[in-house]
């Protein structure tokens, strides 16, 4: 992968690139600030979605027609264009499935049911989005295991000091969050991962805020599963992947019975293919598979250290700017961030704040993020939150300054 | 400033958000409602005492949350203290109907709480609106005790 300096991308150029940037919203220019929740679509991948209903739709893997060969080879040239952006040592090691969410929840019924037993632990942080909380919260009534939470320190970093403490023997799966989605925080996944290994834990990364937004390869990392969305990187809605270790997989049984993930069917009983197509029964989302490899070339044509570059420095930018407005609180880490800053003013409350913005064209996401047990620990309902893409700009934050300023004026 | 951001937050309302009336504990009372909105974490704390007709002799209330749901409560709190429990229904009708449909003039009875009509142009803000409602609604309906309501039911 080469690297690519921020300096030398036309990022208002790419701007262009993206229809939905031309929109108005009560007659104002949309600015954009929900990218966090889910990103907007290049023409590369709108482009992709038709020509693909155009030119080569057919259920995959089953047919033995022209149109049926051309989605199957697209569908798996797909899963190798994932493997390859994550550093996956192969194809066979990405599941498609609908997003992050569908992803950890694969993992807490296939995995989690075969191996965690009473007694057990499941170690997560307390910064986790409710898609990485919830399913392990069944799995743990299911087989009577216990959860464990690392801290989140006041400037929005986990307490790695309680690591030792936490991290034993007992802990059969760490699974935690790459880019906090309400903190901006970016946490050390490869040194967790390392710990985890040492004590024979199984990680899970939810890599949702990160997989679009910064360099990644899950060998550099060391995890055992990787779980993220297309829709957040420029890709469709409605596709996601789930990246584990080969032998991890292989170990796993199925969760999701029907057609695509057997080898033989008998009235009584069916023998199973082996990963990934084990674990994606039914006809898959073949176009989107194909949309998040046309995002992913996207992508990589900017170079994702560059976007990481741009979109760091505009969250950085933004937080530094909000500092400005008296009676605002910022979330997260001072230094280093992800593309987002969360933050709540004294004189408005989230939603409030958020319907003013909206009437000027300006979309931010108020309200607690899935993340309510966070939002607890910081003493808050809820907070505003502005995520950026490569698309925003400088200038798009300085008018949300001066729009925050007009609400925190009209609401004091 | 935007009309809809005007009609939405009428003087009146921000008010009433900043120096919400009838706001705090109320020892006495029959009824403790907690009141929550899961989606964007209002939560209210309504205490009720009745008279021996069963209407309501006082009203009062705690909690957090956008403007909205604090005016609500608070220009509730006033419209119905004083009032029995079929005329407090009768108004929660007309509330309802003033804060979600477009087309109806406000009844003159609901008074105050007509400032409350711009929210029928903000469909993500009405559960803010009737969070207060739902409460006092509970409140009839369980009579006495404590009791909670959301306005996303599990």
């Amino acid at each position: 992968v080469h690297k690519i300096a921020a300096s030398t991308v036309d990022w208002n150029g790419l701007r262009d690139d993206f229809p939905i940037l031309r929109e108005q919203a009560h007659g104002y220019p949309l600015i954009y600030f929900d990218s966090a929740a889910t990103s907007q679509k290049p023409r590369a991948v709108l482009e992709a979605l038709r020509y693909f209903y155009e030119h080569e739709n057919a259920n995959v893997h089953r047919g033995l027609h022209t149109l049926s060969s051309r989605a199957t080879e697209a569908y798996e040239k797909a899963r190798q264009r994932v493997a390859e952006y994550i550093g996956a040592a192969t194809a066979d090691e990405i599941i498609f499935t609908r997003g992050t969410t569908e992803s950890i929840n694969l993992v807490a019924q296939a995995w989690g049911g075969k191996f965690i037993r009473e007694g057990d632990v499941i170690l997560l942080t307390e910064m986790e989005h409710h898609s990485n909380l919830v399913p392990w919260q069944l799995l743990a009534d299911r087989t009577g295991a216990r959860l464990r939470f690392v801290p989140v320190l006041d400037d929005g970093a986990l307490d790695l000091e309680q690591i030792p403490v936490l991290l034993t023997p007992e802990v059969k799966l760490f699974a935690f969050t790459h880019i906090s989605n309400s903190l901006g925080t970016i946490n050390p996944v490869a040194a967790l991962c390392a710990k985890a290994r040492a004590v024979g834990a199984i990680t899970l990364v939810d890599a949702a805020q990160s997989a679009g937004h910064l360099p990644m390869d899950v060998r550099e990392v060391g995890c055992d599963f990787l779980a993220f969305s297309g829709h957040k990187m420029c890709g469709p809605t409605g596709i996601g992947v789930l990246y584990g270790r080969r032998e991890i997989l292989d170990s796993m049984p199925p969760w999701h019975g029907g057609g695509e993930m057997i080898v033989s069917v008998a009235l009584e009983k069916s023998a199973f293919k082996k990963a990934p197509h084990r674990f994606e029964a039914g006809t898959p989302n073949i176009a989107g598979a194909i949309g998040l490899a046309t995002a992913i070339d996207y992508i990589e044509g900017i170079g994702r250290a560059a976007i990481f570059e741009h979109d760091s420095q505009l969250a950085r930018y933004a937080a530094g700017r909000l500092n400005e407005i008296p009676g605002t609180r910022v979330f997260g880490p001072a230094e280093e961030r992800g593309a987002l800053v969360g933050f709540v003013t004294g004189a408005a409350h989230p939603h409030d704040l958020t319907t003013f913005a909206d009437q000027y064209g300006l979309a931010l996401r108020g309200g607690h993020h899935c993340n309510q047990p966070l939002m607890r620990r910081f003493g808050v309902s809820g907070t505003t939150r502005a995520s950026f893409y490569f698309y925003n700009t400088k200038e798009e934050i300085d008018r949300m300054i001066e729009i925050l300023r007009d609400a925190v004026r009209f609401f004091s | 400033m935007i009309p809809e951001i005007e009609e939405l937050y009428q003087e009146v309302i921000l008010d009433h958000s900043r120096r919400p009336r009838n706001f705090g504990e109320l020892p006495e009372a029959a009824v403790l409602v907690h009141g929550d909105n899961p989606a964007c974490g209002d939560e209210i704390y309504l205490a009720v005492k009745f008279d021996r007709d069963g209407g309501l002799e006082d009203i009062k209330f705690t909690g957090h949350g956008c403007a909205i749901s604090q005016a609500s409560a608070s220009l509730m709190t006033m419209k119905l203290k004083g009032k029995s429990r079929g005329e407090a229904m009768d108004m929660l009708r007309a509330f309802h109907d003033l804060v979600t449909n477009g087309t109806s003039e406000a009844p003159k009875t609901l008074g105050d709480l007509r400032v409350m009509k711009g929210v029928r142009n903000f469909p993500q803000r009405v559960k803010c609106a009737m969070l207060a409602w739902r409460a006092v609604e509970q409140a009839f309906e369980v009579g006495a005790g404590e009791a909670t309501v959301s306005t996303e039911p599990a």
